[in-house]
C-alpha cells in the first residue's frame, strides 16, 4: 500500500501544476482565434490597423504561449514521475492521445508560431496562414488532451489483461476511445470556455483604455478590438451554457455519482427537483440547507426528461463517492459565473448596438465591470475543471483504478522537493508574466500617426 | 508482421525521436550556455536570439514527442524511467522552464536588473538542460541501480565518473553545435567571433569524445556485446569520430552548414552507439542485470503499437516536411546584426 502522504502530496502537486498550466492554456486557445481573425481582416482589407491589432494582441499572446509550453511539459512528465503505477496500468491507451497531441498539435503550433512571430515582417503573405495554423494546433491540442482525460472519466474501447500477475488495460478499439461520448461535449464546452477567457481579456484591456479616455486612432484600435471580442463573447457565453447542459446529461449517464454530487442529490428517484441553493454535508448524508426547489428541473437537466430517473449519492457506497461539498461548490460557482458572463456580454452588446461606443463610455460602471471581469473566466475555467476532476474521485480511472493505487513508489522527500521547487519556480514565472502582461496591456499599441505607410517604413515591434 | 517485430521497430523509432531532439536542441542549448560571453551588446544579443528564436520551441516538441512515444509504445519503460530518475527529471523541468522563458523575457523590459536576471536564467538553465540530459543518457547506457524490489538510483548515483564524463561530452558537443549554428545564421564581426569559438571548442570536443569512447570500452563493457557479435556495427562510432574530425576542415573552408551537420551527425551517432549497445534493453540494471527491462517486456499491446505506427508513418513525414520548410525559409538570408530585433519589446 503506498504511503498516504505521497498520495496526498502527489495529488496536490498535480492539481497545482494543472491549475498553473490552465492559466495560460485557455487564453492562448481563445486569443489566437481573435488574432487570426485580425490577420484575415488585414489580408482582406489591407487596412494597416488590423495588422497593428494582430501585432499588439499577438504580443500578449506570445508571452502566454511560452508559459503554456513550459508548464505543459510538467504535465506530461508527472504521469511518469508521480503516477508511474497509473502509467503502467494505463499506458497502453493513455499514451496514444498524448503522443498524437505532440505530433498533430504541438509541432503545428510551435513551428507556425515561429513563422508568424519572426516572419511577419518578411513574409506578410504568410501572416494569416501561420496564425490560423497556430490556432488549429492549439485547438487540436485540446481535442487530444480531452480524449486522454475522457478515457479517465469514462473508459471505453479497452479490455483488462493479466500479465505476470498484474492487471493492465489494453486497447481493444481505438475508434471507441476516440469517439468516447464523454469527450465531445466536454471538448466543445472547454474550448468555448477558453473563448470566453480570450474574449473577456480583450474586452477588459480595451475598456481599460476607454476608461482612460483614449482618442484618435488608438480609440478606433480598441473599439475594433472590442467589437470583435464582444461578438465572440456573446456567441461563446451562449454556446458554453448550451454545451454545458449536454455535458451534464453525459455526466449523469456515465458518472452518476458525480452528477449527484454536482447538485447535492442524496436520494435518487424520478422527477427530481432542482434547488437554487443547497449546502450538502457529507458526514450527515444530507443537505443542511435547501432552498427554492423547482420541481422536475433536476431530472430535466440531467436526463432531458422532467420525469427521468436520477441517481442519488446514497445509491453509492460511501467510499465510491466524490468529495461532495467540493464538487457541489465548484460546479455551482462555475455555473453562476457562466450566467454572469452571459448577462454582461449580452448587456454590453445590446448597449453597444443601440448607442455605439459613446453609450458605453457614458456608463463607466459597465466598462469597469468588464475590466474587473478579466480574471473571472479563468476562475470559472478552474472551477469547471475542478468539478470534473474532483467529481471523478476516488477514481483515477473511473471504476477501474483508484487514485491511491496510481501513485509512484517514490519517497515523501522526493515529492516535497518537487512540490517546493515547482511552487517556487512557478511563483517567479507567474509574477513575471502578470507584470509583463499588465505592462504591455496598459501601454497599448505604438500606432503610426499617419497610417498606410506600409511595412517597411514602420518601426518594428516584436 | 511477426509480433516480435513491432517492439524492434518501436525501439528504432524511440531512438530516432531522442536523436532528433538532441541534434536539434543542442544548438539552442549550446548558444544559450555561451550567450552572455558571445554577445557584446544588445544588437548582437538580438541577432543570437533570432538565430534560435523561431526554432527552439518546435525542437523541444521532439522531446515532448519522445516522452509521449515512450509512454504510448513502452509504458513500462516510461513509468520506471521517469520515477527512477525523479529528482533529475524535475531539475530538468525547472531548467527547461527558465531556458525558454529566459530567452523570451530578457529583452522585453529595458531594465538592467530584469535583463541580467533573465539572461543568466537562460544561460544557467541551458547549461543544466544539456548537462542533465547528457548525464541521464550516459547513465542509461551505463546502467541504473534497480532490482526486482525497486529503484535505488538517486541523483548521487547518477553523478558517477562515467555519467559526468558523458554529460560533459554532450555539453561540449552542444557548445560546438551552438557556435557553428550561430556563425551560420549571423553575419559580420559576430560571425567571425563565433567561428573562433568553434575552432577552440572543436579541440575540447574531440578530446572529450575520445576519452568518453575509451571509458565506454573499459567501464561499460556490457555495451560491447552486440558489437562483438556483429562487428560491422563498429562503423557507427567510427563514423561519429570521422564526422567530428571533418568539422574543423569544413569550418576552415567556410562550409558552416556542413560543419553544423557534421557536428549533429557526431551527436546523433554517439547516441546511436549507446542505444545499439543497450539493445534489446531499454533500462539496463547495473546492480542486477537480470532485472533489466527489455523492449519486448516494456512494449505496449501489439494493437497500440500498430495504431501508433500508423499515426507516426502518417504524421512524422508531414511534421518533418513543414519543419524543414521553416528552417529553409529562415535560412534564405543571414541575420544582419544591425537589423536584428530578437524578442525586444
Amino acid at each position: 500500500m503506498p504511503n498516504q502522504l505521497v498520495v496526498d502530496l502527489s495529488r496536490l502537486q498535480f492539481g497545482l501544476t494543472a491549475a498553473f498550466h490552465f492559466i495560460f492554456v485557455p487564453l492562448t486557445i481563445g486569443l489566437i482565434i481573435l488574432v487570426a481573425v485580425m490577420e484575415t481582416l488585414y489580408r482582406r482589407t489591407k487596412d494597416e490597423m488590423y495588422r497593428e491589432m494582430a501585432d499588439f494582441w499577438g504580443k500578449l499572446y506570445a508571452i502566454n504561449f511560452v508559459l503554456g509550453v513550459v508548464t505543459g511539459i510538467t504535465m506530461e512528465f508527472q504521469f511518469g514521475t508521480n503516477w508511474s503505477e497509473y502509467s503502467k496500468f494505463m499506458g497502453d491507451i493513455f499514451g496514444i492521445p498524448l503522443a498524437i497531441e505532440a505530433l498533430l498539435a504541438f509541432f503545428l503550433e510551435s513551428t507556425f508560431f515561429g513563422i508568424w512571430f519572426f516572419g511577419r515582417e518578411r513574409w506578410p503573405q504568410l501572416r494569416a496562414l501561420s496564425a490560423w495554423m497556430v490556432a488549429l494546433g492549439t485547438n487540436l491540442s485540446a481535442l487530444w488532451i480531452i480524449t486522454a482525460n475522457g478515457f479517465m472519466q469514462h473508459p471505453v474501447g479497452y479490455k483488462i489483461v493479466e500479465i505476470d500477475g498484474r492487471k493492465l488495460i489494453h486497447l481493444e478499439n481505438f475508434w471507441e476511445v476516440f469517439f468516447n461520448p464523454n469527450v465531445w461535449w466536454m471538448l466543445v464546452h472547454t474550448i468555448l470556455a477558453s473563448y470566453i477567457v480570450g474574449s473577456f481579456f480583450v474586452l477588459g484591456v480595451s475598456t481599460y483604455h476607454f476608461l482612460k479616455g483614449v482618442s484618435g486612432r488608438k480609440r478606433e484600435f480598441f473599439e475594433r478590438s472590442f467589437r470583435l471580442a464582444l461578438t465572440m463573447a456573446v456567441l461563446a457565453t451562449l454556446l458554453t451554457a448550451v454545451t454545458g447542459h449536454f455535458q451534464g446529461v453525459n455526466v449523469a449517464r456515465t458518472q452518476p455519482a458525480t452528477a449527484a454530487a454536482f447538485e447535492g442529490i442524496w436520494e435518487g428517484g424520478k422527477g427530481v427537483p432542482f434547488h437554487l441553493f443547497s449546502i450538502p454535508v457529507p458526514s450527515q448524508e444530507k443537505n443542511i440547507l435547501e432552498c427554492c426547489p423547482i420541481p422536475y428541473l433536476g431530472s430535466l437537466l440531467y436526463t432531458n426528461n422532467p420525469f427521468g430517473e436520477v441517481k442519488g449519492l446514497k445509491d453509492f457506497p460511501a467510499e465510491d463517492r466524490p468529495p461532495v461539498a467540493v464538487v457541489t461548490w465548484t460546479f455551482r460557482l462555475m455555473v453562476g459565473l457562466g450566467l454572469y458572463f452571459l448577462a454582461v456580454a449580452v448587456y454590453a452588446w445590446w448597449k453597444y448596438r443601440k448607442g455605439g461606443l459613446e453609450a458605453l463610455e457614458r456608463s463607466p460602471k459597465l466598462l469597469k465591470a468588464l475590466l474587473y471581469t478579466i480574471p473571472l473566466p479563468y476562475i470559472a475555467a478552474w472551477l469547471g475543471w475542478g468539478a470534473a476532476e474532483f467529481g471523478r474521485q476516488p477514481w483515477a480511472v473511473y471504476g477501474l483504478m483508484r487514485t491511491s493505487e496510481a501513485v509512484s513508489p517514490v519517497s515523501v522527500g522526493d515529492v516535497v522537493f518537487s512540490l517546493v521547487g515547482l511552487t517556487f519556480f512557478y511563483g517567479v514565472l507567474i509574477v513575471a508574466d502578470i507584470y509583463l502582461l499588465s505592462k504591455f496591456a496598459k501601454e497599448g499599441p505604438h500606432l503610426e500617426e499617419a497610417p498606410g505607410k506600409g511595412i517597411s517604413g514602420r518601426p518594428v515591434e516584436a | 508482421m511477426p509480433e516480435q517485430a513491432l517492439p524492434v521497430i518501436w525501439y528504432v523509432l524511440w531512438v530516432v525521436l531522442w536523436v532528433v531532439y538532441f541534434v536539434l536542441d543542442s544548438k539552442t542549448l549550446g548558444l544559450g550556455t555561451l550567450f552572455p560571453f558571445l554577445a557584446r551588446n544588445e544588437r548582437e544579443e538580438a541577432a543570437l536570439q533570432e538565430a534560435v528564436g523561431p526554432f527552439w520551441d518546435g525542437d523541444e516538441v521532439w522531446l515532448i514527442t519522445a516522452g509521449g512515444a515512450t509512454f504510448a509504445a513502452f509504458p513500462l519503460t516510461y513509468a520506471v524511467m521517469f520515477s527512477a530518475l525523479y529528482v533529475p527529471f524535475f531539475l530538468l523541468l525547472f531548467a527547461l522552464f527558465y531556458r525558454a522563458v529566459g530567452l523570451e523575457f530578457m529583452s522585453k523590459v529595458k531594465d538592467p536588473g530584469w535583463h541580467n536576471a533573465w539572461r543568466w536564467a537562460f544561460t544557467v538553465a541551458s547549461f543544466l538542460v544539456i548537462l542533465l540530459l547528457g548525464v541521464a543518457f550516459a547513465n542509461l547506457f551505463y546502467g541504473l541501480d534497480f532490482d526486482a524490489s525497486g529503484n535505488k538510483t538517486t541523483l548521487f548515483t547518477l553523478l558517477n565518473p562515467y555519467g559526468i564524463l558523458g554529460g560533459l561530452t554532450f555539453v561540449t558537443l552542444a557548445l560546438l553545435s551552438g557556435t557553428i549554428w550561430g556563425a551560420f545564421k549571423v553575419s559580420g564581426e559576430l560571425e567571425k567571433r563565433l567561428e573562433g569559438y568553434a575552432h577552440t571548442l572543436w579541440v575540447v570536443a574531440l578530446a572529450l569524445f575520445s576519452i568518453y569512447m575509451v571509458a565506454t570500452a573499459n567501464r561499460a563493457s556490457h555495451l560491447l556485446a552486440n558489437y562483438n557479435q556483429v562487428p560491422v556495427l563498429y562503423v557507427i562510432p567510427a563514423l561519429a569520430l570521422l564526422l567530428l574530425l571533418l568539422v574543423k576542415p569544413l569550418l576552415s573552408r567556410g562550409a558552416q552548414l556542413g560543419a553544423w551537420l557534421a557536428t549533429s551527425g557526431t551527436i546523433a551517432l554517439l547516441l546511436v552507439t549507446g542505444f545499439v549497445g543497450l539493445f534489446p534493453n531499454m533500462l539496463y540494471s547495473r546492480t542486477a542485470p537480470e532485472a533489466s527491462i527489455t523492449a519486448y517486456q516494456a512494449a505496449a499491446s501489439p494493437l497500440t503499437q500498430t495504431v501508433m505506427l500508423g499515426v507516426a508513418l502518417a504524421l512524422v513525414p508531414v511534421v518533418i516536411g513543414y519543419q524543414f520548410w521553416a528552417y529553409k525559409k529562415f535560412s534564405e538570408r543571414k541575420i544582419d546584426v544591425e537589423e536584428a530585433k530578437g524578442y525586444g519589446a
